[in-house]
């Protein structure tokens, strides 16, 4: 018998196509979710998420001292700022921000100022941590690379950064003691 | 009567090699964890940790293992920073360019009894003992062989000797061991109050070994099953359709 | 009766694929190659294990470049990156398992594919360059195993390394020149390491090019059969779709559930438990050996007294399939109808096998008062002779059976019965 005139046996063909499909469907099911191992492989692994947070004691940062913290790999700025400084930025709550955002939202403790260290423009470490640093005009941080320039809360006032300098998530874990991540 | 007092003494003496030969011969338990349905009992790998802290630790590193990754026998992350910050770790350097002491946090690998092999050897008459982490898949008979080998320090017999430094052991290839018997009854009080004799220190601490050898067991048997399962679905519908397609040739 | 013939189907309407076909004819390539591409229709089991390998391939691969990127190819870290995979990398242990393994299955379907082509003659006119190409896959697996070995840095890793490399000073002259090139240093260190594991990363994609070729071959002297009878009409072949790609995934499901149980519930069963050593170039293993694939040529290596001598008759046991075509005579293809060469061949298979044991065991041991060295040296000369002699010799001697018409006439007699 001819095998092309199956076509026309129905409920032959239908048993016969649903196999294939069903074959064809765990098959494929089983092939997606062998994918997955493969990626995931390549996710932080556990040694590397088990570092995802750090402890910094701060209790020998004096006022006006700025220490530079490392977190994932990135450097964190934290900041023991003085009275004036924390004036200044609460002052400024209310200026032309280009990101607009109080100081108070940016801080736990106003003489805490935690931060990430890259510039929101194309990933530069600004300047001003050191005390020789230039601090540009907001007394904050200048980034030299395309001259952006950093209040002392960390915002943006100047040049071609679009956001403020990120805040981490970060805890006090004790008084002189913030665990970051 | 002379008579009487012989065979007395006979059965004596053969009760007493029996009751040798049985504490010799503790057979290998069955391990929770083999067979494709085994898993760890963490209770025994915990309390094998007691032992690996209190006994083994003295001489024998285990690098491999983080501090963390004792939540997983079922330690709870305070638990675990305890037991890390009982040893000290070298850091630094700090700002002033010295390497300081500071305790070990769950990040940080298990804290090795001593600083470099010299030092190791020389606090154990030039013997290295090695580091734990994978001994369980490094020896062969695995599990078995680690239990017959703390088991093993069973008297000399007479026509054995030992070279000086070293002690016999029953299941050591060659007999002659470089490690003192390290378990004796009662040297570690267990927290959960199991007695801890010979045997049973000997298996607990052989189940927390296989775990720092093979800590993905578990995980590894549970996807195993799945992925079998789902295969052997797949592969009977592969011949369904291999044969339902090969029926168009007669 | 009529069979589905091996008749193309009309070509394709879909006007993309005209487009694309214009182009570069990727669509009318695989229509003629893997759908209505004509293979013998009584094809048994034994031919799965060309795309069984084909797929092994893949798996090496694929789970051999995700372990490169967490993989550190240096002697202080190499032995750690490794158990950082098993234990931090998520799923890593899976990965490494797989690959581990996967050598070991991969070397399983090669042989099965190997010992087949020797059963029906495959390796017979028009099919001897085929067989060659197999035979340089075959070399290539074995420099790709060999090197990937040393790369977790065990102990085994590193005395396998040593003991293979040094090897190469049995050559005259410039042997220990050879050696020290090889070494890029005085003994097995970390430049050995760093080009190992170059070389492990570059081998399987000249493997990859290499089965190309081999799988163009074999397109065109087409797939030998167990009748070794050549396709002459139409009814002797079916289309490769949908009956050889049905079976072929059949094959592959047969296969991995056998390879995944290995992997899931016995990872370390074909390892040595010294390679969970770290490698110490102080301290030599009781015991050095090789992976279980390459025990039989541990074994012809170990039987000749002489270094070199040892060397040659090692690289002479691959070295001789080479020359198969024309060392077997009999204008008859396949086992079947060779009474004489039947047996001959189970005899092979056997002498491979106590090759292989006499490899895994120590040379000076004793099996039942006969020396393990003994044994090895009965089974080299057996080998050799073989190919050397026993097979020339039957080729005029045999009186085959009869063979069947065509593949058709076989068929259609059986299903008379």
């Amino acid at each position: 018998m001819a095998e092309t005139a199956a076509k026309t046996d129905e409920p032959g063909e239908t048993r016969r196509d649903f196999l294939y499909l069903a074959t064809t469907a765990v098959g494929v099911a089983g092939a997606v979710a062998a994918l997955w191992p493969f990626i995931d492989s390549m996710n932080p692994a556990a040694d590397i998420r088990a570092l995802s947070s750090t402890e910094v004691d701060l209790s020998p940062v004096a006022v006006g001292q700025r220490i530079t913290a490392k977190w994932r790999g990135k450097p964190v700025f934290i900041d023991h700022r003085t009275p004036e400084e924390i004036k200044r930025a609460e002052q400024d709550d209310n200026a032309d921000l280009r990101d607009p955002e109080k100081d108070q939202a940016r801080v736990k403790k106003p003489e805490w100022l935690v931060v990430i260290g890259i510039c929101t423009h194309l990933g530069c470490v600004p300047l001003g941590q050191k005390p020789t640093d230039p601090r540009g005009e907001w007394a904050g941080w200048f980034c030299p690379c395309h001259g952006s320039a950093y209040d002392t809360s960390g915002r943006i006032r100047k040049g071609p950064a679009p956001r403020n300098l990120a805040v981490p998530l970060y805890e006090f874990t004790a008084d002189n003691m913030i665990t970051i991540g | 009567m002379r008579a009487l007092r012989q065979i007395s003494l006979a059965a004596a003496l053969a009760a007493l090699f029996a009751a040798q030969a049985a504490a010799e011969e503790v057979p290998a338990p069955d391990w929770s964890f083999t067979g494709i349905f085994g898993t760890y009992d963490k209770a025994a790998a915990r309390r094998g940790f007691e032992v690996y802290k209190n006994v083994c630790s003295a001489c024998h590193s285990l690098n491999l293992v983080y501090y963390r990754n004792l939540q997983q026998i079922g330690y709870s992350e305070d638990e675990v920073k305890t037991i890390a910050a009982e040893r000290q770790v070298t850091d630094g350097p700090n700002d002033q360019g010295e390497m300081f002491q500071r305790p070990a946090r769950p990040t940080d690998r298990f804290v090795p009894p001593f600083a470099n092999d010299v030092l190791a050897r020389l606090a154990n008459n030039g013997a290295l003992p090695p580091d734990l982490s994978v001994i369980v898949k490094a020896r062969k008979g695995g599990a078995d062989y680690i239990f017959d080998l703390l088991n093993g320090f069973v008297d000399l017999p007479e026509d054995f000797t030992v070279p000086d430094g070293m002690f016999y052991n029953a299941a050591f290839p060659g007999y002659a061991i470089a490690m003192p018997p390290a378990l004796s009854d009662g040297a570690v009080t267990y927290a959960d109050q199991t007695p801890a004799t010979v045997p049973q220190m000997a298996q607990d601490v052989t189940t927390f070994l296989n775990w720092a050898a093979e800590p993905e067991l578990d995980a590894r048997k549970k996807l195993g099953l799945r992925t079998m399962m789902f295969l052997v679905l797949l592969t009977a519908m592969l011949y369904a359709v291999k044969r339902k397609v090969w029926s168009k040739l007669h | 009766m009529a069979t589905p013939a091996s008749t193309p189907a009309p070509a394709p309407e879909n006007a993309v694929v005209k487009w694309i076909d214009q182009r570069l004819p990727i669509f009318e390539f695989v229509r003629h190659h893997l759908k209505d591409y004509p293979t013998p229709r009584n094809l048994n089991y034994l031919w799965n294990f060309g795309s069984i390998a084909g797929v092994m391939l893949v798996v090496m691969i694929v789970t051999g470049v995700m372990l490169a990127m967490q993989y550190t190819a240096h002697v202080d870290l190499a032995f750690d990156s490794v158990e950082r995979i098993m234990r931090e990398v998520n799923y890593g242990w899976l990965l490494r398992y797989l690959h581990m393994n996967g050598g070991s299955f991969f070397f399983l379907a090669i042989y099965i594919h190997l010992f087949r082509g020797m059963y029906y003659g495959s390796y017979k006119a028009p099919r001897e360059i085929l067989w060659w190409l197999g035979l340089i896959i075959l070399v290539l697996m074995m420099m790709t195993a060999f090197t990937g070995y040393v790369l977790p840095w065990g102990q085994m890793s590193y005395w396998a390394a040593t003991v293979i490399t040094n090897l190469f000073s049995a050559i005259p002259w410039v042997g220990d020149s050879v050696v020290t090139w090889l070494w890029g240093g005085f003994s097995v260190d970390n430049p050995t390491l760093n080009r190992f594991y170059a070389l492990h990363y570059l081998l399987p994609f000249m493997i990859f090019a290499v089965v190309f070729v081999h799988l163009w071959a074999l397109h065109t002297v087409k797939s030998n059969n167990p009748l070794g009878v050549e396709p002459k009409t139409r009814q002797d072949t079916i289309p490769f779709h949908p009956y050889y790609t049905a079976k072929d995934f059949f094959g592959f499901g047969m296969f991995f559930l056998v390879y995944l149980a290995i992997v899931f519930f016995a990872p370390n069963l074909f390892s040595e438990p010294d390679n969970y050593i770290p490698a110490n170039s102080l301290v030599t293993p009781p015991h050095i050996v090789p992976e279980w694939y390459f025990l039989p040529y541990y074994a012809i290596l170990r039987s000749i007294p002489d270094k070199l001598l040892g060397v040659i008759a090692m690289f002479g046991s691959i070295l001789i399939l080479f020359f198969l075509p024309w060392l077997d005579r009999s204008k008859i293809k396949s086992g079947k109808f060779r009474p004489i060469f039947k047996q001959l061949f189970w005899l092979l298979v056997a002498d491979s096998i106590v090759l292989g044991w006499v490899g895994g065991n120590r040379p000076d041991e004793l099996f039942y008062s006969v020396s393990f060295l003994t044994i090895g040296r009965v089974a080299t000369a057996y080998y050799f002779g073989h190919f050397l002699v026993l097979l020339p010799a039957i080729a005029s001697i045999e009186k085959p059976k009869p063979v069947p018409e065509s593949i058709s006439a076989a068929v259609g007699a059986k299903s008379k019965d």
